[in-house]
């Protein structure tokens, strides 16, 4: 038997668990296995289940004797801001450390009816609020590729974990870039969706008008696969679209003959790698040789996009984050009376990037700052959006680098909240704009880690960016290579 | 009554008003009162991470009922927003509510005024909101009851229209009366669907600028309504007499002392940083939403005093009792249907409906008989056929039996004796024993004519026709 049996993607395995040629038992073992081996050096889980996912994957099993759904048998990892019922969710905050949620988020509910097996919950910034998972309360997760590096984030964990072949896909949430960046960091495929098009029901608040669930995958195809399983509308979330939802895998054709491709000129920016504008250019030339027609736009706004984002997503989170207060679930500190409560469980439970975060929401909102900071930021965000619905008059997708460097080293930018959010630089305007985009590797830099390509695209234009990264992925001069660490 | 005449008050209400909904306003929760406590609870209505209100459609539709009836202007697009504030009884530490934006705006309510025309108490606006929980003080430890947290809320807001305590207390029957008209709210005061919070400013008569208000909150009966007003005017009144000038300050009615209590500035002086609700898209009415309302809206007590006073002639008392309830006018005019006449049927209900209706713990509707059985009795009183005294036991049994008109009165032998025969022939016996009577009588005694009246009923066990009765003697004793 194939003892490397979590090396597959879901397409690969999705085919092979038809035929028969395993059973999902083997296959949920295997990764377990895998996550016994790599987790002490890796931390990218928070919570392994390992006898649940055994008991899914019977059942998956039984299923995949007469006609399985989609899923069905794949070992699929969660990210620990999502909820599963019965199984432990932390956010990787202290103040949800032992928190069991009574229910499932829509998108964990939709996976375990597509047969899907949940083998844990992955690290994260705390409450998705930081770009290299350092900001967790359980221990940061560490780069496959090098273990001195961090792997981005907030979604650090989920990418550190498809990079490292612990489990075949995870489900992200990306407010500023936190499913893209790690992708990048991390050579996996990410994909963001258009706001709307995936639940967010049970998906812990961070910023609500900017947060959005998305896979993290080993190829294009396999995030296409997850899409379809994800999208779609849900009762729960008012804010979620009813469009119907198309056959992402069936668009992969390769085919973009006279495809606009813009290049904004104002992403290329000072304080970028070398290397990642040689690797990103070099992707736009294959582009161009398939057929494409690459030309330069202009989005003149993005470079207000990360204060914006900064006074939005703090302000929504400010709100988002009062509910940890002790009373009903999560962390509740001794004391004595009633602020003396809120104080010290706040204090005890939220580590201080959460805390800058909903003091600065908290300031952004306060009579007398509203309209200078949060009523501003508003409108900052609309002349952004304007800036991309102009853009799209002209081409079809935009091109541009994930992030400006390749992996940095822990503790890097530990000290200096302002340079750790530049790492978003090329992602958080995407979200203001409720836009999808998809990272995936192009290339390695010179200590072998990953260099990661966004495709945005216009609203529910996820057909059209996979389609471009199918593309680039199989035009790709040299195939994805293995973390070296692990 | 406690201002001098050289000082005016200046009173607007804020009544927070529980709609009357099968669900809760975000969730799929019972809103019902009366549970063990955190029994109609969800993870939504208990702010667990992660989840998100949906609306209920129900309130929209309700809330427009109320704009439309109070004039206001229903907004095509309104906007949530995030009350923010940290109580325990407050799930999400935030309350969605409405602000900048709300669905109804300005409007009045028509108030009878102390000369009985109808005054106009303008409104600032109406928008929906969730309620909260509530907190459950016991010596060893405070508990929270989620049973209430989502139940739908309306605030309405007025101007500073009012006066007096007493017109405030008008104003808060009359939205009452029109929300349990509208079948939009129980209006149940005890049980905390209908509760005031009262901003009172005093200024010298004649004065246009307003003077420092004070927030009076939680007042939960009229009762305390109006005391606690005459309380706060009687107070800033004397402090401006005194020549000293009123700190803006906010009360908390303490209903079981039945004394306001200046709340620490710590306590209500809150930044509520509102901003618009992510989480919920702009509410939008359906197109044609509005307009069905509109035309399915039913009529409120102001509509209903003036066409009783215009089709029926009664007087303002007979219009008030009549109009308080709306099923109670709804029986009157249910009666006229059936054939009786307004004035006995306005009589009837005052007295005989409302008496059966106060003494039973059922809603009216079930406490007495279908209209239609009372106006048949009213009919054989018409026709004289049984006695008002006889109408009046055959109802009380009516109530208590449920049996119909026709055999209740049968089965008290209520029927009353019109034959003129019979009864001369009681008046006959009754004449001739009581001959020195007849003979004072016929001496110019008229007075005893009564008493010749009360024998034969006596004879008759009450059942002759009194009228017939009446003709009879008069000629029998005709000189
Ligand atoms: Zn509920």
């Amino acid at each position: 038997m194939n003892n490397e049996l979590f090396r597959l993607t879901i397409s690969q395995a999705q085919a092979a668990l038809r035929r028969r040629e395993f059973s999902a038992v083997e296959l949920t073992r295997a990764c377990l296995e895998r996550i016994s081996a790599v987790e002490p050096k890796l931390n990218a889980f928070l919570t392994v289940a390992e006898s649940e996912a055994l008991i899914q994957a019977a059942a998956a099993d039984r299923r995949l004797a007469n006609g399985a759904p989609a899923l069905c048998g794949i070992p699929i990892g969660i990210k620990d801001i999502f909820a599963t019922r019965g199984m432990r969710t932390t956010c990787a905050s202290r103040i949800l450390e032992n928190f069991v949620p009574p229910f499932d988020a829509t998108v964990v509910a939709r996976l375990r009816e597509a047969g899907a097996v949940f083998p844990g919950k992955l690290n994260m910034d705390e409450f998705a609020m930081g770009s290299s998972t350092e900001n967790s309360a359980f221990g940061p997760t560490r780069n496959p590729y090098d273990l001195a590096r961090v792997p981005g984030g907030s979604s650090g964990g989920s990418a550190a974990a498809v990079a490292a072949d612990e489990c075949l896909a995870a489900l992200g949430t990306d407010t500023g870039g936190s499913i893209r960046q790690p992708a990048a960091l991390c050579g996996v495929v990410g994909i963001k969706p258009t706001y709307s098009r995936v639940s967010r029901y049970g998906v812990v608040a961070f910023a609500s008008s900017l947060d959005q669930v998305g896979p993290l995958t080993k190829t294009v195809r396999d995030s296409a696969i997850m899409m379809r399983a994800l999208a779609g509308v849900d009762p729960r979330d008012s804010t979620c679209s009813a469009r119907p939802v198309p056959d992402y895998e069936a668009a992969l054709n390769g085919e973009i003959k006279n495809l606009r491709i813009g290049v904004p000129k104002e992403f290329f920016v000072e304080g970028m790698q070398p290397v990642v504008d040689s690797a990103v250019r070099a992707a736009l030339k294959r582009l161009e040789a398939d057929g494409a027609a690459v030309g330069e736009i202009s989005l003149p706004h993005s470079q207000y996009a990360v204060a914006t984002y900064y006074l939005i997503a703090t302000a929504e989170a400010s709100a988002n984050l009062a509910r940890y207060d002790g009373v009903r679930y999560g962390l509740r500190a001794e004391a004595d009376d009633l602020s003396e409560l809120y104080g010290r469980t706040r204090a005890q439970g939220f580590g201080p990037e959460v805390k800058r975060r909903i003091m600065l929401g908290t300031f952004a909102l306060s009579s007398g700052y509203y309209d200078a900071y949060y009523l501003k930021a508003q409108r900052v965000r609309t002349l952004i959006r304007r800036d991309f619905e102009a853009a799209f008059g002209a081409c079809d997708v935009i091109v541009t680098p994930t992030s400006p460097t390749t992996a940095f080293r822990l503790g890097e930018k530990t000290q200096d909240p302002l340079q750790m959010y530049l790492s978003d630089i090329f992602t958080i305007s995407v979200n203001l704009a409720g836009l999808p985009a998809l990272s995936m590797p192009c290339g390695y830099d010179g200590n072998g880690l990953p260099i990661g390509l966004q495709i945005i695209g216009p609203a529910f234009g996820e057909g059209v960016i996979l389609r471009v990264a199918d593309a680039l992925e199989r035009s790709a001069p040299v195939p994805r290579r293995r973390p070296a660490a692990v | 009554m406690a201002a001098s005449s050289a000082y005016e008050a200046v009173i607007g209400l804020e009544v927070h008003t529980q709609l009357l909904t099968r669900s809760k306003i975000f969730c799929g929760c019972a809103n019902a009162f009366g549970a063990p406590p955190n029994h109609h609870v969800c993870p939504v209505c208990m702010g667990m991470p992660g989840v998100l209100p949906v609306f209920n459609r129900r309130v929209l539709e309700l809330t427009i009922r109320v704009g439309l009836t109070a004039h206001s202007q229903i907004a095509e697009r309104s906007v949530f927003a995030r009350k923010n504030y940290f109580y325990p009884d407050l799930p999400k530490g935030y309350q969605i509510s409405q602000y900048e934006r709300p669905l109804c705006v300005g409007g009045y309510i028509e108030v009878p005024g102390a000369d009985g025309a109808p005054r106009k108490i303008r409104l600032t606006r109406i928008h929906i909101e969730e309620d909260a929980g509530k907190n459950i003080h016991r010596p060893e430890a405070s508990l929270v009851d989620f049973n209430r947290s989502g139940a739908p809320l309306l605030e309405i807001v007025s101007e500073p229209d009012l006066h007096s305590a007493e017109e405030a207390a008008a104003y808060l029957r009359e939205l009452r009366a029109m929300l349990r008209y509208l079948e939009v709210s129980d209006g149940n005061m005890e049980e905390g669907s209908f509760r005031c919070d009262a901003n009172v400013s005093v200024r010298p008569r004649g004065a246009s600028e307003l003077g420092a208000k004070t927030e009076i909150k939680n007042l939960n009966s009229f009762k305390f309504v109006e005391k606690a007003i005459n309380h706060e005017i009687a107070r800033q009144t004397a402090v401006l007499q005194a020549g000293g000038k009123v700190e803006q300050q906010t009360h908390l009615w303490d209903a079981e002392r039945e004394e306001t209590r200046p709340m620490r500035s710590k306590e209500y002086a809150h930044d509520y940083r509102y901003f618009p609700e992510p989480d919920l898209p702009e509410l939008q009415a359906p197109p044609g939403l509005v307009e069905a309302i509109r035309a399915q809206t039913p009529e409120v007590p102001s509509a209903r005093r003036a066409r009783y006073a215009r089709d029926f002639g009664l007087s303002a008392y007979a219009i008030e009792v009549l109009t308080q309830e709306r099923e109670v006018g709804d029986y009157f005019e249910a009666l006229i249907k059936a054939g009786v006449h307004h004035k006995a049927a306005a009589n009837w209900t005052m007295s005989e409906v409302l008496r059966a209706a106060n003494a039973s713990d059922q809603p009216l509707i079930r406490a007495i008989p279908a209209a239609a059985q009372t106006a048949t009795l009213l009919k054989l009183v018409e026709q004289n056929r049984i006695s008002l005294n006889g109408a009046k036991t055959a109802f009380a049994a009516m109530c208590k039996s449920g049996q119909d008109a026709a055999a209740t009165v049968s089965a008290l032998g209520l029927a009353q004796v019109s034959d003129e025969a019979a009864i001369a022939e009681a008046c006959d016996l009754v004449l001739s024993t009581e001959t020195d009577k007849v003979a004072e009588y016929r001496a110019g005694h008229e007075k005893l004519f009564g008493f010749f009246v009360g024998r034969v009923m006596k004879t008759t066990q009450g059942k002759a026709n009194p009228k017939v009765v009446n003709e009879v003697l008069k000629r029998k004793l005709a000189p």
